[in-house]
């Protein structure tokens, strides 16, 4: 037996002892997941177990080196998990920003002090971060933002506003992008800090959106004090000083990734199974045929698209394992993701008709077809908006020419 | 298994890529169509295809075969729509090939697949019988005659079929003419006396033939596969040819794409490059990335053929329509920004325009498949 096979025979064998039955669902939506953090409490008892197994083996983070908690496994073996996870349809033990944002970013660019704190606040899910990098004037275009970081000494001092927040009001942590630097030019003046949202004069507003509730939040900075260092040799901020764009720029890469392959994004009621649930809900002509044409051609186109999009995540993955990375080719995948989740919303609001577009007593009901069609609108504008992810390919896979 | 190409099979693909553009480029296709090639492809470059082992690449070694299996003649076929390159590969190799090792009997397979091997012997498939690809609907008529069957009919565009020497002919033994049961596959010669060979010159300067057969005597020994159960039999050579036309479409797609970048860096209007223009340079993000897509789709189909012949129906289907779609939008989007000179007869683009067309249409187009797939998801 080949050291893989030996691999995937023990961590299947891990897996049945100490994956609970209950946990064996998949990561259906966002609220069955365990997302760690201060404020956390385990949904069940089984969540805990299969959480606190995981992080023993340091399979919260699978492939962080052990020192920083994870377990060190290589890109094949991480793919055995995987793959073995899936078999038997379990849950993530836990997921959160920090593992697959912060994490990788931090790998990068931390230090080992920096990477000792933070990485195994993540691995142990002590510790729920969030993005602070759009501002209500800094979205497609992010290098013109203006939160204010002034050098104070032994501190930094933070005044501005961030938007788009996802879960400011349930996390403790902020990775954020501050102006350290007016007068360089606007990428030459960022810097990339970690910031405690416990901190005196930050608050947190959440925002209501088309859909009814959301996790985004607006973040105010109002005259926060930011230790130049938490401890010895772990500074806030991460990289150097006005060089912040380079973090951010490589954090956006793993964020493109993680977007154009999470499950979340993808079982957000994309195309999947579209054809079964428009039989069921509009019914079959004599021929066996849904009994309305030109729906019927447009979920079928819509599978197969879908279908492809799945593949090439397979694809790219195999071909990053083999030594070819994805790089910018992660603008592909977070483009056709959010085309499709749209597109597969869109024809589940077709199918449903005016029943679809029924609302409740109190509104747009959680997780219903209109609330998922309307959130999902947010997809191709959230994490770059496509239109910025065509720039990106055009520009970094094609080499087209700049104005 | 992984959804990449093997060490082995990079090594075809380059193979084929430095043989393709060195011996049959686009250029050769133009002197070939200029010329009016009775043929409509070299026989010498054939042969030398065969000698390479090209010819034979899925048949199995024991026969003479070079034995890549479909993804090693997905690999060729992609080089040959990136060179827009004429040959019978396709009805030969792949078609003819599928036919006569997966649904022969032993005395076929000894009888054909060596001569498919060193490319003497061509074979074409006749299966529609109207414009539109429509398997199952099936006229020509096999009735009983003696201790066999007498063929009488006719089919349309049967690719190869003016130079081929063997015909695999769909023909009726008993049910209606949109049965899928009662079909029967017979493999007959092409130059019979009873078969009228009408040559179909076609708009992307490949040829077929319309067959017309009047009175054809055959015996037991003619039928390739089961009778009244051919159905099952084309299902599965056209599910080999789909797969492999999406190879050759995607090839064509990738290759009109790279055309049409290189000319968005070098041509200037309004004193830039056209590339710097945010209008094209979206339309050649969303073109690049739906090519990405149907890389991926070709090569599972391909993969799943060699893995599991008799599954790879419904997939083979997902991957025509899929490559059929990008291959239009590819070639439509170069025409479009060529501009001027992408309509005219002197530029490349307008022949990748033409031969998608034909690989499109041939073996149903993406809304032939649509249909296909959500009849089989039953919807």
């Amino acid at each position: 037996m080949s050291d893989l096979e030996q691999f995937r025979a023990e961590t299947r064998a891990w897996l049945a002892e100490y994956c609970p039955e209950e946990m064996r669902d998949g990561d259906i939506t966002a609220e069955n997941q365990c997302w760690g953090g201060r404020q956390w409490e385990f949904q069940s008892d089984a969540q805990k177990r299969w959480f606190e197994a995981a992080l023993e083996k340091g399979y919260t983070v699978p492939t962080w080196p052990k020192e920083y908690g994870g377990a060190g496994l290589t890109a094949d073996e991480a793919k055995i998990l995987t793959e073995e996870r899936d078999r038997i349809n379990a849950r993530k033990p836990l997921s959160n920003f920090g593992i697959s944002m912060l994490g990788p970013a931090l790998l990068a660019y931390g230090t080992h002090e920096q990477k000792l704190q933070h990485l195994r606040g993540i691995a142990r899910g002590e510790i729920r971060w969030c993005q602070g990098y759009s501002e209500p004037g800094a979205g497609s275009d992010l290098a013109s933002l203006k939160t204010k970081c002034e050098d104070k000494g032994d501190h930094w001092l933070i005044n501005g506003q961030k938007i788009w927040t996802s879960n400011a009001d349930i996390s403790d942590w902020i990775f954020c992008l501050v102006r350290t630097d007016f007068d360089a030019p606007k990428h030459k003046g960022i810097t990339f800090i970690l910031i405690d949202m416990a901190s005196e004069g930050i608050s947190v507003k959440p925002i209501v959106l088309i859909s009814g509730h959301s996790p985004f939040c607006e973040t105010f900075f109002d005259d926060v004090k930011v230790p130049k260092a938490y401890g010895e040799g772990n500074l806030s901020v991460v990289g150097e000083v006005n060089r912040g764009w380079d973090v951010a720029k490589n954090l956006l890469v793993h964020e493109r990734g993680m977007l154009g392959t999470l499950s979340p994004l993808r079982g957000a009621k994309g195309p999947e199974n579209l054809g079964s649930f428009a039989a069921e809900e509009i019914g079959l002509d004599d021929a066996g045929r849904l009994d309305d044409p030109a729906l019927r051609q447009k979920i079928a186109q819509a599978e197969i698209d879908d279908w492809a999009y799945t593949l090439t995540v397979e694809r790219m993955n195999d071909e990053a394992n083999a030594g070819n990375g994805l790089g910018a080719k992660s603008s592909m995948l977070k483009y056709a993701a959010s085309e499709l989740t749209k597109k597969g919303s869109e024809l589940r609001m077709d199918i449903g008709g005016t029943e679809a577009a029924t609302i409740g007593p109190d509104g747009i009901e959680y997780d219903s077809l209109a609330n998922t069609w309307l959130y999902n609108r947010a997809y191709s504008i959230l994490g770059g908006t496509t239109e910025v992810q065509l720039n990106i390919i055009s520009k970094r896979v094609l080499e087209l020419p700049s104005a | 298994m992984s959804l990449i190409l093997t060490e082995e099979q990079e090594m075809l693909q380059d193979a084929a890529n430095g043989f393709l553009t060195e011996n049959a480029p686009v250029a050769a296709l133009r002197k070939i169509r200029d010329s009016k090639n009775p043929d409509g492809f070299c026989r010498k470059l054939w042969k030398e295809m065969a000698d390479m082992g090209w010819a034979g690449i899925i048949v199995d070694e024991k026969f003479g075969g070079s034995e890549f299996g479909y993804v090693g003649a997905g690999v060729l076929a992609e080089q040959m729509g990136r060179n827009l390159t004429a040959s019978p590969f396709f009805s030969t190799s792949v078609l003819g090939a599928t036919a006569i090792q997966h649904y022969g009997t032993d005395k076929q397979k000894d009888a054909h697949l060596g001569a498919i091997c060193d490319g003497s012997t061509l074979f074409a498939l006749a299966v529609d019988e109207g414009p539109r690809h429509r398997p199952e609907h099936i006229e020509f008529a096999a009735t009983p005659h003696g201790n066999g069957y007498k063929l009488s009919g006719a089919k349309t565009f049967v690719a190869d079929g003016h130079v081929a020497d063997k015909l695999i002919i769909a023909a009726r033994t008993s049910g209606e003419a949109n049965d899928p049961s009662g079909i029967t596959l017979f493999l007959v010669d092409a130059d019979a006396a009873a078969i009228e060979r009408t040559h179909t010159p076609m708009i992307d300067s490949r040829n077929a033939a319309n067959i017309k057969v009047d009175g054809l005597e055959v015996t037991g020994d003619d039928i390739l596969g089961e009778v009244d159960g051919g159905y099952e039999a084309l299902e599965g050579i056209l599910s080999a040819g789909r797969a492999v036309l999406g190879a050759e479409m995607s090839g064509s797609s990738q290759q009109a794409f790279a055309i049409t970048t290189d000319y968005l860096k070098e041509r200037e209007q309004f004193g830039q490059k056209i590339g710097s223009f945010q209008g094209l340079q979206h339309r050649a993000a969303h073109l690049a990335t739906e090519i990405e897509m149907t890389k991926s789709a070709v090569l599972k189909s391909l993969q799943l053929l060699d893995d599991d012949f008799d599954s790879a129906s419904a997939t083979c289907s997902m991957a025509k329509a899929k490559s059929g779609m990008t291959a239009q939008l590819s070639t439509q989007e170069a025409i479009q920004m060529h501009g001027g000179i992408g309509v005219t007869d002197e530029y490349d683009v307008g022949l990748y325009f033409k031969r998608v067309h034909v690989a499109q249409q041939m073996f149903g187009d993406a809304g032939f498949h649509a249909d296909r797939l959500a009849k089989r998801s039953g919807y």
